[in-house]
């Protein structure tokens, strides 16, 4: 595509534009600024990646992926900021999910170690992490507050933190998944994913493009389940004091 | 046989005391709810404490359990401060009845199992059943859903459930609320049963002032977060301060 079929893409910015001016939707705005933004955004990722995958070395590579780690930590930490430490929590969870994720990969040698897979594939696990670990929070919250009576009995009866709390964080891990397994069944029925169309219109053989859609999907999958589940084990323990009391004060936010 | 030193010890006053208190206090950060409390509670003995909806009787007992700290003040349970206790060890010696009978899900044995599945062990089914019989409810309870059952039993099976520990020291926070006249009286000799036959200690919190004078050996009186007064039960009759007499006299006011 060239710079000036790009520029011709504008026009669907121009349509949302104007059918908000015409109707006061009052959106104008918010359009404009979505699209510069995407654009100098996706365009300075695409000559970053250029740059490294030009270059060949591992150190631009692990500097790409901690970026991508450092970006979904400061964005997921904003949900869970009264959580003791979330900050180090969420960075132990994507770093781990990186970590295991890409040395089955490479160590398997399901994909070649070389930037034009580690990255793309990286930042769409991150990416997953992340939205699942905000996804999980807000779940986590709200069943604590939901089950609030459960967990004092048990505690009044003398049972560890880890118990009065133990159907909280099921329901939150096993809601917080759910939506990525449910949207997994219906795949290829009701729309192509992303990436596979994308790379279909870029000219890859359309097998080629659904065996490494499988890759991601199953990837996606781990990732959605390490993530929920580490993050809870990780971030329950702050719910409570050393005296094994609930602390009123310091919930979850929102 | 004991020695004479031993006989006196035993009648020491110092060993008489379950629970000693000495000034708490606690608060939220924006109120204050308990303010200066202090008191003993005696070893084997019921004792009421009565006084008007909001005076921090409940949360009084939050503090016995272990569930939340004083911000000031100390606990001394038979002897050990409350701090040196594991808080495990803590809540199975001072079993809570609490006001609000919280079921979890499945039957009613689940139910009564709980305070032992937490420690990795299992009720008998016998022993379930004699529970159940304990609280006026026959066998065909114990395989029916706890969430389905009335107020009445389900407060029955809170109860029961608390017994299980056998806690050496037992809450019982407005345990007969939502009973009627009969089964209120039955809990009460179930309550002093257990009292007598295995020497519990008990603290009953009541909103039934009659019920307060006939089961209570002793009653503490709380008004405004306040431990107004203290003593044998037939205080109740004739109240000294004021806060007392018209708290008394408002009813539940
Ligand atoms: N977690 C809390 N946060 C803030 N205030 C609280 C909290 N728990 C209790 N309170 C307040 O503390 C006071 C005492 O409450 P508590 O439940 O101990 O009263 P009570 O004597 O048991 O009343 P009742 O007879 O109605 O059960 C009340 O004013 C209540 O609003
Ligand atoms: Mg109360």
């Amino acid at each position: 595509m060239s710079y000036l079929n790009l520029s011709l893409t504008l026009i669907f910015v121009l349509i949302p534009f104007f059918l908000s001016k015409h109707f006061k939707l009052g959106l104008e705005k918010d359009t404009v600024i979505a699209a510069v933004r995407s654009i100098i955004q996706l365009l300075a990722v695409g000559y970053i990646l250029q740059f490294v995958f030009e270059s060949e070395s591992y150190i631009f590579i692990i500097l790409m992926v901690l970026l991508m780690i450092g970006a979904a930590v400061q964005n997921a930490r904003k949900k869970g900021v009264s959580i003791r430490g979330i900050t180090w929590k969420l960075i132990v969870t994507y770093s781990f999910i990186e970590i295991l994720t890409q040395s089955i990969l490479i160590g398997l040698k399901i994909i070649p170690p070389t930037a034009q897979y580690i990255i793309p594939i990286s930042g769409m696990l991150i990416g997953n992490s992340m939205v699942l670990s905000i996804l999980f929070l807000n779940r986590f919250t709200s069943e604590v507050e939901n089950r609030r009576d459960e967990t004092e009995l048990i505690l009044t009866l003398g049972g560890t933190t880890k118990q009065s709390i133990h159907h909280s964080l099921m329901a939150a891990i096993r809601a917080s998944t759910i939506p990525t397994i449910e949207s997994q069944k219906t795949i290829g029925l009701v729309q192509l994913p992303g990436m596979m169309s994308g790379q279909i219109i870029a000219g890859a053989d359309p097998v080629q493009a659904v065996m490494f859609q499988l890759l991601i999907i199953f990837l996606l999958l781990t990732t959605a389940v390490i993530t929920s589940i580490m993050l809870g084990f990780l971030s329950y323990p702050s719910l409570f004091n050393e005296r094994m009391q609930l602390i009123k004060s310091n919930k979850i936010k929102r | 046989m004991f020695t004479y030193a031993e006989e006196v010890n035993c009648l020491s006053e110092k060993d008489s005391i379950a629970i000693k208190l000495n000034n708490i206090n606690y608060g939220t950060k924006n109120v204050e709810i308990l303010k200066g409390i202090t008191g003993n509670i005696y070893k084997g003995k019921i004792t009421t404490l009565v006084g008007p909806s909001g005076s921090g009787k409940s949360t009084l007992f939050s503090l016995l359990n272990g569930m939340r700290s004083p911000q000031t003040g100390t606990i001394i349970i038979n002897g050990k401060n409350i701090n040196e206790f594991d808080p495990l060890q803590l809540r199975r010696e001072v079993g809570i009845v609490l006001q609000k009978a919280v079921m979890i899900n499945g039957d009613v044995f689940k139910n009564l199992s709980l305070p032992l599945s937490l420690q990795g062990k299992t009720l008998a089914k016998d022993k379930a059943i004699e529970y159940l019989k304990l609280i006026g409810l026959n066998e065909s309870f114990l395989h029916r859903q706890a969430a389905d059952l009335s107020g009445g039993q389900q407060q029955r099976i809170s109860i029961a459930r608390s017994l299980i520990n056998e806690p050496p020291i037992l809450l019982l926070d407005e345990i007969t609320s939502s009973l009627d006249q009969a089964s209120q009286h039955e809990i009460e000799q179930l309550i002093s049963n257990v009292n007598k036959e295995f020497a519990t200690t008990i603290i009953w919190i009541t909103h039934n002032l009659q019920q307060a004078v006939t089961i209570g050996h002793d009653t503490w009186v709380m008004v405004d977060g306040k431990l107004v007064e203290s003593g044998s039960s037939n205080l109740l009759e004739n109240p000294k301060s004021d806060e007392v007499k018209q708290f008394l006299k408002g009813g539940d006011k």
